[in-house]
């Protein structure tokens, strides 16, 4: 039974202000038990404080056979990095 | 449920039988037996869920009815470790959940049913949660103030076993042919412990009268309606009644509860100091 039933990703946000993180998958029938299986799953032990699924076939994944064309050219590019200004040592939470 | 005649008695009948319970004698004494119902309706449910853990029909589901039965167990301590504060006899609630014998449980025959199928699990515990939670939002306004603090915090868990019984009943009954004749066959199985759920005893007024207790008659119109939502959403046929069972009260009890109890207390009473 449970092979039939389709896949979801499953988003949890630990606390307000927080994104959303992906913290797995649940199969289930339709949205409304996908989101009571990834609270039944997910968040038993006060993991958050609000849910989202989706269909996992709706994820559009980057092709690992790409990853040299996709992520190497950022390599070398430390310029990109906001590391080169001197921050003041009375400015916090940088 | 009224359209069922009472069962006319033989002159001279109590109506009593030689394994009865004795009514409490004292005020104490009827409010200990009351918080053996509270709770030993959610222990034998959680339990009979338990039972569940490595058998349904997936793992996420596996894990939403141990949820339930951890909620239940949960309550069931509040309720009878109160209990044993009330008898006073240096019982805690693990003495009493498992060193009693079945004649001595006070849960509603609802609860012991077997599992069956998981639509039979889901019609009881659509029957049951229903219920609890009518029973737990009228106990959160209770004059005894340890009732009401673990209704208040128990209301919350029991409206979600209500929703998610809710999903499955209307799924399985609006599905396929299968699941909507096995979902009518759990119901109606279950329906006949329904009125027991409501059974104004003479303890149960005792205590609604001074406002520890709920009054359970008053919930019923209310139930009907939010169990005749979802048999409607679910395309379910409300079944036929039949004649009430009760007794649980009273310490009857259908044969499948001494089987539960075998296996629940088993480990503590072969192994009295055992601790894990």
């Amino acid at each position: 039974m449970a092979q039939d039933w389709p896949l979801w990703e499953v988003f949890v946000r630990s606390r307000g202000g927080l994104s959303h993180r992906h913290v797995g998958s649940v199969h289930a029938p339709d949205p409304e038990i996908a989101l009571r299986h990834a609270r039944d799953t997910y968040t038993r032990r006060m993991e958050g404080i609000s849910l989202w699924v989706v269909p996992s076939a709706q994820i559009v994944a980057s092709d690992p056979a790409d990853d040299a064309a996709m992520f190497d050219p950022a390599a070398d590019k430390v310029y990109r990095h906001p590391t080169f200004y001197s921050i003041p040592d009375d400015v916090t939470h940088i | 449920m009224a359209s069922l005649p009472p069962i006319d008695l033989p002159p001279g009948a109590t109506g009593a039988g030689a394994f009865d319970a004795q009514a409490a004698e004292t005020d104490g004494g009827v409010l200990f037996d009351h918080l053996l119902r509270l709770g030993d309706d959610s222990l034998i449910l959680g339990q009979r869920l338990g039972e569940w853990t490595g058998h349904a029909p997936s793992v996420e589901v596996d894990l939403s009815l141990a949820n339930i039965a951890l909620d239940l167990i949960g309550q069931a301590t509040h309720f009878l470790n109160y209990a044993g504060e009330i008898e006073g006899k240096g019982r805690d609630g693990d003495a009493l959940a498992f060193h009693r014998d079945v004649l001595d449980f006070r849960n509603c025959w609802l609860v012991e049913q077997p599992n069956g199928d998981f639509a039979q699990t889901m019609a009881r515990q659509l029957l049951f949660s229903t219920w609890q939670k009518s029973l737990f939002e009228a106990l959160k306004g209770s004059a005894d103030r340890t009732i009401s603090a673990v209704a208040e915090k128990a209301v919350k868990e029991v409206s979600y076993h209500q929703e998610l019984a809710a999903e499955w009943v209307i799924r399985l009954g609006d599905g396929t042919d299968e699941s909507r004749r096995r979902m009518q066959d759990g119901l109606d199985w279950m329906w006949r412990f329904v009125p027991e759920l409501f059974d104004m005893d003479e303890a149960t007024a005792f205590l609604a009268a001074r406002g520890i207790g709920a009054d359970v008659a008053a919930l019923r119109a209310d139930y009907d309606r939010r169990i005749d939502a979802v048999l409607a959403e679910a395309t379910l046929d409300r079944p036929r009644d039949q004649r009430p069972i009760l007794g649980g009260r009273r310490g009857h009890h259908s044969e499948h509860l001494g089987h539960l109890l075998c296996t629940m207390q088993f480990l503590p009473r072969t192994y009295p100091d055992a601790t894990w």
